[in-house]
């Protein structure tokens, strides 16, 4: 088998066929597929890690196919894109479920509390956050190119992940206090939101992730 | 800051084909789903919703079809809703490229389904759909309503979406049944009463005959989005003009 240029890790948490589809229509002539095959996520070239769901349920179907050490070897060594769950499991310890990450950076997932859940004017805001909120990019970053800062994209979560070191966020996205919406760090950048659902400024993420030289 | 409100055209599909209503009935053919939803997207959309309405077993399959053709050009949530009776039918149309699932009628016979995909797929891939007619029967205003609006239920739409809620809806999908297809505007205060007893977004549908209409759902109704149909379908505006209104009426629109 031939070594993938992107290895998309599926761990049978829900449909990973809508990341599939946004890199095949970003990068039409690149091998992509959908994997759980530890042995072709070390041979690809570049990992996205996605995720949907709990995360407890994900920690736990990410090790029943024993896919723990190919996901951290993975962030040690080559091009890797974390989504959603696919960003919090990359951290120590998660509120939901109260369980522990995979523990590659030091910080928290924790959930929106709902004691600040209100705009400026005082009206409620809604948990899940659920929809495109404006992505302000706090560092210079490769995968930013082409991607005008404050753009929108489309979020779908209610845990959000703080980080203890303040310089690993990438960018920030106030709802309603700012929090950390990507993280970068070496070979590593990662999302809370979802690019293979934003529209073009995702499309352009993804992209920019495909030719990404870090 | 916060979220930008959204706006979400609505396909109503039977046997392959884009069709939609009056009041749940005399439908009109308003064209190919796909090519439909690529127009909105290139309008702006945030998102899509289709729902089945099929009414034969025998062309089901069909809209799962649709749902991967769309998916595969796409890249906006895409929310898939009618006829979803079994975990299974939730698993299907997840795999075709459907974000979400709405469940609408299994949720009032069988609020297990509900539950049960919530917990499989997450919360944030189940939408209960709950079509609500102002009732005088009854000790309370809104009634659930099932079948596409010909069964009563007997039960509270505002105690009911709570209930929804607690079983793991991620969001909430309200049609006033007195108003879907009419052109007067949304059910405002049906929206407004739901919306402040839950904490998930709600979709304000049903009734959406002007572009001021859909800031009221907003603005009165208490909707995080708003869903139309035939106000986009047969070109009275486009999704950037619905767009522009609302900004210029001061909502955060993306």
């Amino acid at each position: 088998m031939s070594r993938l240029q992107v290895a998309i890790v599926d761990y049978g948490m829900g449909n990973l066929r809508s990341v599939a589809n946004a890199f095949k229509a970003v990068a039409p002539s690149i091998s992509i597929a959908v994997t759980s095959d530890p042995t072709q996520i070390a041979q690809a070239e570049r990992v996205v890690f996605p995720g949907q769901g709990a995360m407890p349920d994900c920690i736990r179907e990410l090790d029943a196919r024993d896919l723990r050490q190919a996901v951290i070897a993975a962030t040690q060594e080559k091009p890797f894109l974390g989504i959603c769950i696919g960003l919090q499991m990359l951290f120590e310890h998660s509120e939901e479920g109260d369980v522990p990450g995979l523990g590659v950076y030091r910080g928290e997932v924790k959930r929106f509390p709902a004691d600040k859940m209100h705009d400026a004017q005082g009206a409620k805001l809604k948990v899940p956050h659920m929809g495109w909120s404006q992505v302000h990019q706090t560092q210079a970053h490769a995968l930013w190119a082409e991607i005008p800062d404050q753009s929108r994209f489309y979020y779908v979560h209610s845990y959000y992940v703080a980080p203890a070191e303040p310089t690993l966020t990438a960018a920030t996205t106030a709802y309603p206090f700012d929090y950390t919406g990507a993280i970068a760090r070496d070979n590593v950048f990662a999302v809370q939101f979802h690019p293979e659902k934003s529209a073009n400024a995702g499309l352009q993420l993804l992209r920019n992730f495909v030719h990404w030289k870090p | 800051m916060g979220c930008a409100k959204r706006i979400i055209p609505c396909l109503d599909v039977t046997d392959g084909r884009v069709v939609k209503g009056v009041n749940f009935l005399e439908l009109r053919d308003a064209g190919d789903p796909v090519e439909i939803a690529q127009r909105y997207n290139d309008q702006g959309a945030d998102e899509l919703t289709f729902l089945d309405i099929t009414a034969s077993s025998d062309n089901r399959d069909l809209i799962l079809h649709i749902i991967e053709r769309v998916a595969e050009q796409i890249f906006i949530p895409l929310t898939v809703g009618g006829g979803v009776r079994k975990v299974e039918d939730v698993r299907r149309l997840l795999n075709a490229g459907a974000d979400k699932v709405s469940i609408n009628t299994t949720a009032v016979l069988n609020p297990q389904v509900v539950e049960d995909a919530a917990s499989r797929f997450g919360s944030q891939c189940i939408v209960v759909a709950i079509d609500a007619k102002k009732v005088d029967n009854q000790p309370f205003e809104w009634e659930v309503f099932t079948h596409g609006g010909r069964n009563a239920t007997g039960l509270d739409a505002v105690k009911w979406a709570q209930k929804m809620v607690s079983l793991g809806a991620g969001e909430l999908l309200v049609t006033s049944m007195d108003r879907d297809g009419t052109k007067i505007g949304f059910n405002n205060p049906l929206n407004k009463a739901i919306s402040d007893a839950v904490d998930v977004p709600l979709i304000a549908s049903g009734g959406v005959g002007n572009l001021q209409h859909l800031v009221d759902g907003v603005t009165l109704g208490g909707a995080d989005a708003v869903l139309a149909a035939s106000i986009f379908h047969y070109g009275e505006f486009t999704v950037q003009q619905a767009k522009d209104y609302m900004r210029e009426h001061g909502l955060e629109i993306r």
